[in-house]
């Protein structure tokens, strides 16, 4: 399936915390839809406007029955802010659906599923849990954040238990999220987070033989596969996160 | 309604658009964002005749209407091109070029004499490229060293062949007239600028290379002088590239003399770009009640 190009406009965007925001936009009704770990190159400015490049966003729900994606985003520099200025109405261009996503089919026939998420890493893992829990697999979530929490409520009704670890000890576990992972007791985890952390977890899961996929994260100019931009150096060759992942297995991609 | 094909180097193209090697993958990425068919080719991303993993450490950096970039030459080699690009690339149903680097001028030569066996349509020879210590830019400098890689792959190649420059070129003029003496069928420049930047934080350069290349709108001017030297200077056909985002940057090439221009960072500015670009240049025909880009191409060079 390949990326296309289109005008998308805005339903609606909430902040969940200050520097997070939630933003809903309505997709054409011939658009393909996405699935989980997939991403889309947002731009809310003119192809003359700074930055240049357009910012690669996952995909954090969609609905097919309204016809509506949602990103979740933080706002870190002066393409997020100009994201973060929309409100209803307004329209943006997306392309995409870019990149590998989840095997969600593949994920839910494993067995008994972990996903383990960190800060705005749990950005794509809300359809993600929503996916898998339509393929019968309910998986359990371990997410860790600075302080604050965001959006958990959301991923109640797709998961078994939900744990949590915060840096400050605010909720929560006080400690890092690796601390709440069991890798003996799945079969299969899947991460999204800081690379510190999702390194975390791929050593524990290496070490009790607990196949991990990991959803990296690195700058991107075109988000198709074409710039090579994004490279990773894989234990199995140079890899593009935009088009060969951004979900890899992590043993491939880091140094355990 | 305005007549957008371009006669260049022996083919007629559907238009003076030419996606610009290593920002258009080898096309297939782009086939279901925009109509390749109104496009005058794809470059394909530069090929070494080995293929190479490419450069660690950063490869983008932003800049004020620019874009550095550190890529270094990452390819799967010239025989896996053959293989598993060129074959999807030929019906996307535009011209395929296929740029190469080399580390040698004997690898520059089996390259080209292994793509002149194959149905590529044009040979674009990249001595430009700024982001390896060989392989580029090392011919890319002094007139001497071009002439002897073009020369020598002008013997092995049996395609038409592009010679893309560097505006690192000591002199660009001269750098045109000595790689059309040595038997360069077009030009095309130019490359990305050197360039650097310094990440405070880190107290160290952004790029492990130290220098990285410019792109994108902020090096458009400039481009634009050295393809009106290089018009100026030889009388084969130049292909005139450089931060061209509109219809309006590429008339102006086009003005300056250029037979055809390539598009390259705007496709990362709007993923459409080559297609919108080439609307906008008949858009503008049209309106100007010019029929052909004959009637422009290097209207500007004999103005007062």
């Amino acid at each position: 399936m390949s990326a296309t190009n289109c005008n998308v406009r805005v339903l609606r965007q909430s902040a969940p915390a200050p520097d997070i925001r939630r933003l809903t936009v309505a997709l054409p009704r011939d658009a393909q839809m996405p699935h989980a770990g997939q991403f889309y190159m947002l731009r809310a400015w003119a192809a003359n406007e700074s930055p240049v490049l357009s910012r690669p966003i996952s995909v954090h729900d969609m609905d097919p029955e309204e016809g509506s994606l949602t990103f979740l985003y933080q706002i870190k520099g002066e393409g997020t802010q100009k994201l973060a200025a929309l409100a209803w109405g307004d329209t943006l261009t997306i392309t995409g659906p870019c990149g590998n996503g989840f095997d969600v089919a593949a994920a839910a026939k494993a067995g008994k599923v972990a996903v383990v998420g960190g800060g705005i890493g749990t950005a794509p893992l809300l359809l993600l849990c929503k996916q898998l829990a339509d393929a019968g697999c309910k998986p359990d979530l371990m997410v860790g954040f600075r302080d604050k929490t965001y959006g958990l409520d959301e991923f109640v009704p797709f998961c078994g238990k939900i744990d949590v670890a915060t840096d400050t000890g605010a909720l929560g576990h006080h400690g890092l999220v690796t601390d709440l992972l069991d890798p003996t007791a799945y079969d299969l985890v899947l991460t999204c987070g800081p690379g510190v952390m999702m390194r975390g977890v791929a050593k524990l899961c290496f070490a009790a033989h607990t196949p991990c996929l990991a959803s990296l994260e690195n700058k991107m100019a075109c988000g198709l596969g074409a710039c090579l931009g994004c490279t990773c150096h894989t234990k199995v060759g140079p890899k593009t996160v935009c088009k060969d992942g951004p979900v890899f297995p992590a043993e491939e991609v880091f140094e355990l | 309604m305005s007549d957008l094909h371009v006669k260049f180097l022996g083919q007629t193209l559907a238009g003076p658009v030419v996606a610009a090697s290593g920002t258009f993958g080898f096309g297939e990425e782009y086939s279901a964002i925009e109509d390749l068919k109104l496009l005058g080719g794809i470059s394909g991303k530069g090929l070494t005749l080995n293929g190479q993993p490419g450069n660690m450490g950063e490869r983008l950096l932003e800049t004020p209407s620019g874009l550095m970039n550190s890529i270094g030459l990452q390819n799967p080699g010239v025989d896996h091109f053959i293989r598993h690009e060129l074959p999807v690339m030929k019906q996307l149903g535009t011209s395929a070029w296929a740029n190469l680097g080399g580390h040698s001028v004997e690898e520059y030569c089996e390259g080209a004499r292994r793509l002149s066996e194959t149905d590529v349509d044009f040979i674009e020879l990249n001595i430009s490229c700024p982001n390896v210590k060989q392989g580029g830019l090392a011919y890319g400098v002094h007139c001497a060293d071009a002439s002897g890689v073009v020369r020598a792959v002008r013997d092995c190649c049996t395609k038409p062949l592009i010679v893309k420059l560097s505006p690192q070129a000591e002199d660009i003029a001269e750098m045109c007239k000595a790689v059309e003496a040595a038997g360069a069928d077009a030009i095309s420049l130019c490359n990305t600028f050197q360039a650097c930047a310094i990440d405070l934080e880190k107290r160290r350069p952004v790029f492990d290379n130290i220098f990285a290349g410019l792109s994108g709108p902020a090096i458009r001017p400039i481009a634009l002088r050295m393809v009106w030297q290089a018009v100026g200077a030889v009388s084969i056909p130049v292909v005139g590239l450089g931060g061209i985002l509109t219809g309006r940057d590429a008339l102006e090439f086009i003005m300056a003399g250029a037979t055809l221009v390539q598009v390259g960072t705007a496709n990362f500015m709007d993923p459409g770009a080559c297609a919108r670009i080439t609307r906008e240049i008949g858009q503008w025909m049209d309106a100007h009640g010019v029929a052909t880009l004959d009637e422009i191409r290097g209207c500007a060079r004999n103005a007062g």
